[in-house]
């Protein structure tokens, strides 16, 4: 291959292939160039970005609800282009519409900061966006510093107060580490295997598994802790939670519902793709009889980078022995991640519940629940992943499960921060004593927030329910699949059962916060406020689907099975 | 109407008026309470349409299975149905439910703080309540379980006393642990159930030895054209298939239909995989679902938080708490419990029974113990429901090894009088709260020892509290004595200690309720505070009042016409079908476990002499053994 037919396919590659499907994310681009630049004009000071914010996002997220039906690797293989990725960049840019609104109703930022804040809430979210489709490691890295990054500068957005900027520099610190250790496990699998690109990584190791060493397994051990570790910090997984509480209490509610909803499930993404990038292998990966991959291939390489980054002879090796025996390799390494991810997600919802049993802010307390209910969802991985071998239709399910909790917890996680940033305006305190007896002064919103937390303890009918149940489903399928195929999967069952305790112990936090908005009485030195019509309205719709969801759930269903479809 | 229609409109009909209510003032509490009132008697009476002959609607007593069932699609695509019906075991409780909340809502008068917010609410409790008991699929029935739990902690924790927030948050921890332990059994169970291998079971595709009737399950089409798609082709293998030669074709389809889950539990194996501490699935099934009933009933160690709420909760609520909630408990014992999982009722019934008579001691002695008036009622209901627990646990009893001579009357007659005993409970511990409430709203305490006397101040209230509280006591010719007298008869036959010690409670029983009547009632006169608010009871409260009081004596006079004939042919059917399954899949096994125990520690000399004949043949002769799958 000369250079010429090289830069040809790079040029094919990028504009033909990549770029369509790339549509959201350029917009997003365009926006934040678009605010940057309106503010060089003296007439463009006057404008107020938030519309120009909000369009851009509308403009996004109707491009993001369009793609192709099939999985497809774009940019040379670094990001992978599927229904998955389909839902989770409509999903974030949905997100952003809400945040615009948000931020117009509570006055934060204001018309002077307007440009700064949504560039920097733009680039995090086109950050996320990456995290989402990630596919190669080095992809990863840089999602997930470009997610990062603008989140620091987020949690400072309140210039002048100290907690904020202890806030910020809390965050800063600890994201740098988590980031340094992350890349250097990055290297670490990427100078064993040769390559960083998942797919690759999986069949490389499909095929050397049995003849490793056990110092080179050692080193393949400890680079997936490191990069797990890259992860948990963004999830805010125990140990690596410390961050969230503090940069939760100091940065303003807004910013908090941006990195509890948009990052937390772009974080959730990015860890299915890594587990199944380098857990299974994709469809159309290494299924095809060799002739065809001389032929230009349809997939994955209009990648023709990849192809020549792929090891010929794995390819063709692989390409034999098909895709079954590909998966049924690489099982050790799903056990090792399940075993991995179980843990954690254990240790995070237990310890995020009862951490949140002390706190008297309620900026703390809903960000240890924000802690637990990562765990929650981090329960759904350990299933995919058993059954990723045993029933591929099952491990679609749970992953579906995954999304379908995603979903719902945008509307009750935004609703909650949105909730506490409305009456910060009005209250002008985040302490839960200083709620006391609301409900006679703004029923609705305290209504509206006990559903809101019921909906977080996971009681139904309320929509929190469903996706408890369908990650407890994913569970107790993994069980009983695995157990009538005679593998060991106890720790599906041990999961089952942490998650359910963790459900009931939860109660008690969550409902002590509606206890003292409607049962105790109201304080007689509070002054009269008003939350506002728009504010309310917004709370509202917002707490609408969490309740009517129960009733017809079966497209949100459907539609989360779809995306988890094109998975592996 | 259609059935869907009717049954639907039944249960949903308080939660649309809960809406509605929304758009009445918030001033107007007449308004508001008047038409949640409406609302409760509009669905009673639509109640009463089962009993109104010659229409879709009409309730058959000679019917056994589901009637009026329906079953749509819901959530298609994880299995989830919206599946309702009634039979004999739900109709008196359905009715139990519109009835006490009706007169519980006549009795709703005496709230004053957030009118609306109560109403709403309290409509909203009604729709959880007849929610369960007409569900049938057991994700719509956890549903409606859960529903209850919002407005009851809210109903306690804003409208009760002193200590109403710690009664609330015990009250909803107790219960959300137990459903919690439901959500986990609900679980297993939907995974290990498949359809397919029912459907070969039963007359689904002609099937001459059909165990199973296919259309009584009401699975919906949806489910049955998956079911034959996936089998029919393979029409020519089904014997193979059913004698495990060949692999059941397509993919296991799962199901929440209870009733598919019972016949699952009876005729196939699938709950049958050994789980933790190599206990089947059945048995943890039981074991988790059980405790999650339980703790509503509430059965000992399990009822502690009954007393708090009760004594906390608004009269009202007290008179919904003892007259219904506590009935969805011995409902799920009844309805999920043993139908589905037979193997785990069998091996625990030594645990349900005498969690049934401790209960029923412990709270006797607890309620002569109280000084407070309606905590003394609440831990009567405590040794009250543990006649339900006895009574549902009998039946499985009667048929221990093959000491004594296997009766399934007993338990036919034990089941009864559990059902009996929760309807008659439900009527007359709401009226005893009603009464407790009564003088409660008047003097404002309820201390027993400052009572006294109200014989002469208030006697239409004495006398018709004085007859709730004697139907309370089990006196012949009231509600109560039924349900009593045929749980210790069918107790007598499985263990006479537990009969003897069940039968003895009615004295402790009859000790603290007529030591109450004597403290509160009689005596010279009232000395306690408030005596000045004494009055007479409103219109209101008297037509409350006598109406609990007629129904007890109506149920005590006529049990068959009021009660056991609605439930009759269900119950016999369902104790039919479980002693079935126990002569078929229970005795076998059992008879073969003793067997080798005794082959490995009785000399072989002896050994031979008593070895049974039967076996030989079966193993000598192939054919029997093929016959009798």
């Amino acid at each position: 291959m000369n250079l010429t037919e090289y830069v040809n396919n790079v040029y094919h590659n990028t504009v033909d292939v990549s770029m369509p499907a790339f549509g959201p994310e350029l917009v997003i681009c365009a926006t934040i160039v678009l605010m940057l630049a309106v503010r060089l004009f003296n007439w463009g000071r006057r404008v107020d970005v938030s519309y120009l914010a909000f369009a851009g996002a509308i403009v996004g997220f109707v491009l993001a609800l369009y793609g192709p039906a099939e999985r497809t690797e774009i940019f040379t293989g670094m990001l992978v282009y599927d229904k998955f990725t389909l839902f989770m960049r409509a999903f974030l840019l949905l997100f952003l519409i809400l945040f615009v609104v948000l931020t117009k109703l509570s006055g934060i930022p204001d018309r002077e900061d307007g440009p700064d804040i949504y560039s920097l809430v733009f680039g995090a979210t086109l950050g996320m966006c990456l995290m989402s489709s990630a596919n190669h490691l080095f992809m990863v890295f840089v999602a997930v510093e470009m997610a990062s990054v603008p989140s620091y500068a987020l949690a400072g957005l309140l210039k002048g107060r100290r907690q904020s900027s202890e806030a910020a520099l809390k965050y800063a610190i600890y994201g740098a580490g988590a980031a340094g250790v992350m890349l250097y496990g990055i290297s670490l699998v990427a100078g064993l295997l040769n390559t960083a690109h998942m797919p690759t990584i999986a069949l490389e190791l499909a095929r050397r598994y049995a003849e490793f060493s056990s110092s080179q397994l050692m080193v393949l051990a400890l680079a997936s802790l490191m990069i797990l570790v890259g992860l948990a910090f963004k999830l805010s997984a125990v140990p690596f939670h410390f961050w969230c509480p503090d940069v939760f209490e100091g940065a303003a509610a807004e910013v908090n519902a941006f990195l509890s909803v948009a990052s937390k499930a772009a974080a959730l993404a990015l860890l299915l793709r890594v587990i199944l990038g380098v857990g299974a292998v994709p469809p159309g990966v290494a299924d095809e009889p060799v002739a065809v991959q001389t032929a230009p291939r349809q997939h994955l390489a209009d990648g023709a980078l990849y192809v020549m980054a792929q090891d010929p002879a794995v390819a063709a090796e692989t390409s034999g022995r098909g895709r079954e025996e590909a998966v049924a390799q690489l099982t050790p390494v799903r056990n090792y991640m399940g075993w991995l991810v179980a843990f954690v997600a254990a240790i995070t919802c237990t310890f995020g519940n009862l951490a949140a049993y002390g706190q008297t802010n309620i900026k703390r307390l809903l960000a240890y629940s924000t802690i637990a209910h990562a765990g929650y969802m981090m329960m759904a991985a350990p299933p995919i992943l058993t059954l990723v071998g045993l029933d591929s239709s099952r491990a679609h399910d749970a992953a579906a499960a995954l999304a379908l909790y995603i979903a719902i917890y945008l509307f009750m996680n935004l609703g909650a921060f949105a909730i506490v940033a409305f009456l910060r305006n009005s209250l002008r305190s985040e302490e839960i004593a200083d709620y006391a007896g609301l409900v006679h002064r703004a029923p609705w919103v305290v209504i509206c927030f006990s559903i809101i937390l019921f909906s977080l303890v996971g009681l139904p009918p309320l929509a929190g329910f469903l996706g408890k149940f369908a990650v407890f489903a994913a569970l107790a399928d993994g069980y009983v699949v695995a157990s009538q195929a005679g593998v060991s999967a106890s720790h599906l069952l041990w999961l089952l059962v942490i998650g359910g305790v963790n459900t009931a112990i939860s109660l008690f936090y969550y409902v002590r916060v509606v206890k003292v908005m409607t049962i105790d009485p109201e304080p007689e030195s509070r002054t009269p406020f008003s939350v506002g019509v728009f504010p309310v309205a917004y709370v509202v719709l917002l707490t609408i689907p969490l309740v009517v969801l129960i009733f017809s759930w079966n497209f949100l269903n459907e539609w989360t099975l779809q995306a988890a479809a094109q998975l592996f | 109407m259609t059935a869907a229609l009717f049954l639907s409109l039944i249960v949903f009909l308080p939660a649309a008026g809960a809406l509605l209510l929304a758009f009445i003032p918030s001033k107007s509490h007449n308004a508001l309470r008047g038409f949640s009132l409406a609302v409760t008697a509009v669905v009673f009476l639509l109640t009463l349409g089962f009993f109104m002959p010659g229409w879709q609607g009409t309730f058959d007593t000679a019917q056994a299975g589901m009637q009026l069932a329906f079953n749509k699609a819901w959530i298609p695509s994880f299995n989830i149905y919206y599946f309702l019906g009634v039979d004999g075991i739900s109709l008196p409780l359905v009715l139990l439910t519109s009835f006490i909340s009706l007169l519980a809502m006549g009795a709703s008068w005496s709230i004053t703080k957030h009118v609306k917010g109560y109403c709403i609410l309290f409509l909203l409790l009604e729709t959880g309540m007849l929610g369960v008991f007409v569900a049938l699929d057991f994700f719509l029935f956890y549903v409606f379980w859960e529903v209850m739990l919002l407005p009851m902690y809210f109903l306690i924790g804003v409208w009760g006393g002193p200590r109403k927030e710690y009664a609330a948050i015990k009250f909803f921890l107790y219960t959300l642990v137990g459903s919690v332990l439901m959500l986990i059994a609900l679980l297993m169970l939907y995974f290990n159930s498949d359809l397919r291998e029912i459907a070969l079971a039963s007359d689904l595709f002609e099937n001459p030895q059909a165990a199973v009737s296919w259309e009584e399950l009401h699975l919906s089409p949806q489910v049955t054209e998956r079911v034959t798609t996936m089998l029919q082709p393979h029409a020519d293998q089904f014997v193979a298939i059913r004698a495990g030669e060949v692999d059941m074709p397509g993919q296991s389809v799962h199901t929440f239909n209870l009733l598919a889950m019972a016949a699952i539990g009876q005729h196939t194996t699938q709950y049958d995989d050994a789980l933790l501490f190599n206990w089947t699935l059945q048995e943890w099934a039981f074991l988790l679902l059980l405790i999650g009933f339980i703790i509503k009933v509430p059965s000992v160690p399990f009822h502690t938080w009954l007393p708090d709420a009760h004594v906390e909760a608004p009269t009202p609520i007290s008179m919904i708490l003892a007259g219904v909630l506590l009935k969805m408990g011995g409902y799920g014992i009844i309805r999920i419990c043993y139908p589905i999982c037979p193997e785990g009722g069998y091996n625990w019934m030594w645990l349900v029974c005498i969690l049934g008579v401790v209960s029923m001691v412990y709270g006797a002695f607890a309620a002569l113990a109280q000084k407070d008036f309606k905590r003394m009622v609440a831990y009567s209901s405590v040794s009250h429901m543990g006649y339900v627990m006895l009574g549902l646990g009998v039946w499985s009893v009667g048929m221990v090894g093959g000491l004594n001579p296997f009766n399934s009357d007993y338990w036919n007659m034990g089941i009864k009088g559990a059902m009996f005993q929760m309807i008659a409970h439900g009527i007359s511990s709401a009226g005893m709260f009603f009464m407790v409430g009564v003088v409660y709203d008047r003097v404002h305490h309820r201390n027993l020892d400052e009572f006294g006397g109200l014989f002469g101040r208030m006697p239409v209230y004495t006398a018709l509290a004085i007859g709730i509280f004697f139907a309370g006591l089990g006196l012949p010719g009231l509600c109560g004595f039924i349900g009593e007298v045929l749980v210790v008869l069918s107790v007598w036959n499985f263990s006479k200690l537990l009969a003897v010690i069940s039968a003895g409670v009615v004295i402790l029983t009859a000790g603290y309720i007529l030591w109450a009547i004597q403290r509160v009632y009689l005596g010279p006169e009232y000395k306690g505070p408030h005596g000045e608010a004494l009055t007479p009871m409103t219109p209101r409260e008297v037509s409350i009042g006598a109406v609990l009081l007629i129904f007890a004596i109506l149920l005590g006079v006529f049990p068959y016409h009021t009660v056991l004939r609605y439930m009759d042919a269900t119950i016999d059917r369902q104790v039919d079908d479980l002693t079935e399954w126990t002569e078929r899949v229970k005795h076998p096994s059992l008879e073969a476990q003793p067997e080798q125990q005794a082959r490995a520690t009785v000399p072989p000399t002896v050994a031979v002499v008593l070895a049974p004949v039967a076996p030989a043949n079966v193993v000598q002769n192939g054919a029997v053994d093929d016959a009798s799958r």
